[in-house]
């Protein structure tokens, strides 16, 4: 009977309580490592906002950075150059990344959609610089910097995102939807674009809102392809442009601290449009897609 | 389609239905070819992007070969060039930051997959995945500005006192240098890892850990027998990406790494990546420079195309056993 | 082949006279339910189940589905803990000790009472490590060996796999799989396992075996098992609990209608539920 009274005791034996003891650490460590994670997001932005925030005006929005020697002024022309970059790449590289969506989940088999596939994500893989160098060498080199050329580089490194962004939105477009439209008499091509393509449209947009929001942060392929700028705004895309990463790439290396300043408050800009868009879009994809899925 | 589907036998009917054929056969042959063409462009940009940059790099591959990759040294006025020493900083920041990160990852994903109350999950995995979103630059201006005065004023003379012993933690703390770097590339490596991980350990099956705990395991106990080795090998791929990413990564380690060169055994050393090198010396190079430097991003492509093919043939791989497995 | 089946078959042809005047009352109860209800969210899946389940017998829960049978069973042994929403009322008594009661550990509970699934759930390793992990984990190191040799035989799978043990699991069959998982549990030596359908996904010869197995196992083990054939349970169980879904305003949940000997059960029940069920009329 004692025997059995062990045999069924359901108290923790010594073994059981150490081995407890070492779920417990590894359950402690797993959840320190997550909000470890959680509190170096925090960090970033909060030093960020703490020092960028004050340097806000509505001068720093509308003008230009004050003459070699001065400190001061503001960035407008980095602003503006940003959005010349960014409005250009994306009208680049948009279209092709849908028609190469288009491609791979309507029309390719099953085997070259597989091949196109690996090639977005090396695309997608390929450090920036080496598009930044790639640009540099096929279009900079003996005719100087341009921003249409800047755009065309950060066109490269939204594309692979674009395009695998809508294809896994096509590829939720029940199967239903494109035999309804083909039963009712609709050719392919009517059926991609009067069916599949608007039922995605939500999916594809925020898509390309994430595919914006790395752009605007990328800084190395316009090192080599706009970043000699004049002091002045410009809306022209055929001479090169300031803009907003490269601005405080420069701002930090500068010894002066109303530089720092500057540099901060550029941060303080792109962090919060880059966050508040991406976080946006995120939220909206999730809706989008367990619409579709449902 | 009105006129096929009251499919009413008249003389006209079937003129109008053989127009309307020849009109969806050019439509969709039209959207075919558009996006053929279109998938294609995407393949040719990643061959001319490749062919491009070794016709640049050419005039020093052709001068150096590949004694390149096994020199050390980079002198502008002599106009002297060798990559070493950019091979070794890239080696060291990219494997340290690995080192760091693929347990911390690894440890996230679980957190979310396993542990994190249910309402906060999706909340904490979009927070980690922010951190990705963050602008290199931004980082990097945050890596330079408040890491790294705190790196070379606390931690490192921290370190110093007390490993000092260890060739690592040896020299003089500086704010900027390779460990500034090794830090900032764990946070932006840190991200992409433990996304995928949580993916992976998410779809390891139910039955599998009802298993493991039904035999009497603990939960950290079904963590190393079964979620672990089920989904090692997406895990691998997970840490291949997110090396991938860490030698890529120019912007942020030129900010913190402090532009030295030379082979350190100190992670208090300044020191430069592949990527960094080009970034720093892109402005005012010319000639056997230029093509120098192209070389060095030559090498940084074929690390990363091979990184990236690795990665995604072991992903495919992975799924494939996990569909055709069980 | 033939002799081994002949093994297995023969202690059952003289067990069946002791079988058959077997009762439960003179026998230890390993598990006594009072007033279980186990709901996920607010709608309770069971209600209000008084059961005693007793020593090296087999114990059959069967019923229509959506009665609750799986969920009973799994509170047996606190695998409901695992889903986030499950909420547990009432008592289940294990030799007296409330599983559910303060101070005990689900880990521990599971070490005592084992389980075995409706799909075949090995481990993605070697057959042997199948085995071996839950020895390992449970710190039974000594002669894991002839432990694991022990459990494959019991389990009646030895043979079959004693040339491959270090090969994957995945290479079995859905039923020699099965038998592993049920080899893997009893390696661990638990005093209960609990079955959840385990032969539904097996085709009959295996699910024979599956049975075979159970006759013999009942020795060293009590086991619990839910399924939905009752053919199956007429076959191995020796005390048949029925379930049935009660339906209400808000849906429905399951209660317990009957609980008696086997052959009492299958041929004179005494509710009409379980007469309807049992003679295929509704259900």
């Amino acid at each position: 009977m004692a025997v059995d009274a062990t045999r069924f005791s359901l108290t923790l034996s010594r073994r059981t309580r150490r081995r407890k003891l070492v779920n417990l650490l590894m359950q402690v460590l797993a959840t320190i490592a997550a909000l470890a994670a959680v509190a170096v997001l925090a960090v970033v932005i909060i030093s960020v906002a703490q020092r960028g925030a004050s340097a806000l005006s509505w001068d720093f929005f509308t003008k230009t950075a004050a003459t070699f020697g001065q400190s001061g002024g503001g960035v407008a022309d980095a602003l503006v150059g940003s959005l010349v970059l960014v409005a250009l790449a994306t009208a680049m590289a948009v279209p092709v990344g849908i028609l190469i969506a288009l491609y791979v989940s309507e029309f390719a088999s099953p085997r070259i959609a597989d091949a196109a596939k690996l090639v977005l994500d090396v695309l997608n893989g390929l450090p920036s610089i080496i598009i930044g160098i790639f640009v540099f060498a096929l279009l900079v080199i003996g005719s100087g910097q341009a921003a249409w050329k800047g755009s065309f580089a950060l066109a490269i490194i939204m594309l692979p995102l674009v395009a695998r962004a809508t294809q896994e939105v096509l590829a939720l477009v029940p199967s239903t939807l494109r035999e309804g439209a083909m039963a009712l008499g609709a050719s392919r091509w009517r059926t991609v674009l009067g069916v599949v393509l608007p039922t995605s449209l939500g999916g594809i947009l925020t898509g390309t809102v994430l595919a914006v929001a790395r752009a605007a942060g990328e800084t190395a392929p316009l090192l080599f392809t706009t970043s000699i700028a004049a002091n002045a705004v410009t809306w022209d895309p055929r001479q090169p442009v300031l803009s907003i990463p490269i601005d405080i790439f420069a701002l930090a290396e500068s010894p002066d601290p109303a530089d720092h300043a500057r540099a901060w408050a550029l941060g303080f800009v792109l962090i919060s449009f880059v966050l508040v868009i991406s976080l946006t879009a995120r939220l909206l994809l999730a809706r989008y897609r367990s619409k579709l899925e449902r | 389609m009105s006129a096929r589907v009251s499919a009413v036998p008249s003389t006209t009917a079937p003129s109008l239905s053989s127009r309307r054929r020849l009109g969806d056969r050019l439509g969709d042959g039209a959207l075919h070819g558009l996006t053929a063409a279109a998938a294609a462009a995407a393949a040719a940009l990643l061959i001319a992007i490749a062919w491009k940059i070794f016709d640049v790099a050419h005039p020093a591959i052709s001068k150096y070969g590949f004694g390149f990759l096994t020199h050390q040294g980079w002198d502008v006025a002599r106009n002297k060039f060798a990559a070493l020493d950019f091979i070794w900083g890239t080696a060291v920041t990219s494997f340290a930051a690995l080192l760091i990160a693929t347990p911390v990852s690894i440890a996230i994903g679980l957190y979310l997959s396993e542990l994190a109350p249910r309402g906060a999950r999706t909340v904490i995995a979009s927070l980690v995945e922010l951190l990705a979103a963050i602008p290199s630059v931004v980082l990097g201006l945050w890596g330079i500005l408040v890491l790294g005065p705190f790196v070379g004023q606390d931690l490192e003379p921290w370190l110093h006192r007390h490993l000092g012993f260890i060739p690592l933690f040896s020299g003089t703390p500086e704010n900027a240098g390779i460990l500034v770097a090794i830090l900032v590339l764990t946070i932006m490596v840190v991200p992409i890892i433990s996304s995928i991980c949580r993916e992976l350990f998410v779809g390891v099956p139910t039955e599998l850990e009802e298993g493991a705990l039904a035999l009497g395991a603990t939960r950290w106990e079904m963590v190393r027998g079964v979620i672990l080795p089920y989904t090692r090998s997406g895990v691998a791929a997970a840490v291949i990406l997110g090396f991938g990413r860490a030698i890529g990564e120019a912007i942020a380690v030129t900010q913190v790494m402090g532009a030295g060169h030379g082979i350190h055994w100190s992670l208090f050393a300044t020191g430069d990546t592949l990527a960094s090198r080009i970034a720093e010396q892109y402005a005012g190079a010319a000639g056997l420079q230029v093509a120098s430097l192209v070389y060095l991003a030559a090498i940084l492509l074929v690390i990363s195309l091979l990184v990236n093919l690795a990665a995604r043939l072991i992903e495919r791989r992975f799924t494939y056993q996990r569909t055709g497995g069980s | 082949m033939d002799a081994d089946t002949m093994q297995t078959v023969a202690p059952i042809e003289i067990a069946q006279p002791r079988e058959a005047p077997l009762s439960a009352s003179g026998r230890e109860a390993v598990f006594v339910t009072r007033g279980l209800t186990v709901s996920y969210g607010k709608a309770p899946a069971v209600s209000n189940v008084d059961l005693s389940i007793y020593r090296n017998l087999v114990t059959a829960i069967i019923g229509p589905s959506g009665c609750g049978k799986s969920t009973f069973l799994r509170s047996l042994n606190r695998m409901n803990d695992l889903i986030p929403a499950a909420k547990v009322e009432g008592e289940v008594h294990y030799h007296g000790q409330n599983i559910y009661g303060d101070g005990v550990d689900p880990v521990e509970v599971r070490r005592r009472i084992g389980m075995v699934f409706q799909k075949p759930n090995p481990f993605p390793k070697s057959i042997y490590d199948n085995v071996a992990w839950g020895l390992r984990v449970l710190g039974m190191k000594d002669d894991l060996d002839s432990r694991i040799e022990r459990a494959l035989t019991q389990a009646a799978l030895w043979d079959e796999v004693k040339d491959r043990l270090k090969k994957g699991a995945f290479g079995l069959s859905g039923g020699q799989q099965q038998r592993l998982c049920i080899a893997r549990a009893i390696a661990v030596e638990p005093d209960v396992v609990l079955l959840d359908e385990p032969a539904s996904a097996l085709d009959p010869i295996a699910t024979s075996k599956i049975e075979d197995l159970m006759h013999e196992l009942k020795n060293e083990y009590t086991l619990v098992i839910v399924t939905h054939n009752m053919q199956q349970a007429a076959r191995v169980a020796d005390m048949t609990a029925f379930f049935t879904l009660e339906r209400t305003e808000s849906g429905g949940h399951g209660v317990l209608v009957e609980y008696d000997e086997t052959p009492k059960i299958f041929t004179q029940p005494s509710d009409k539920r379980t007469e309807g069920y049992v003679t295929g009329r509704f259900g």
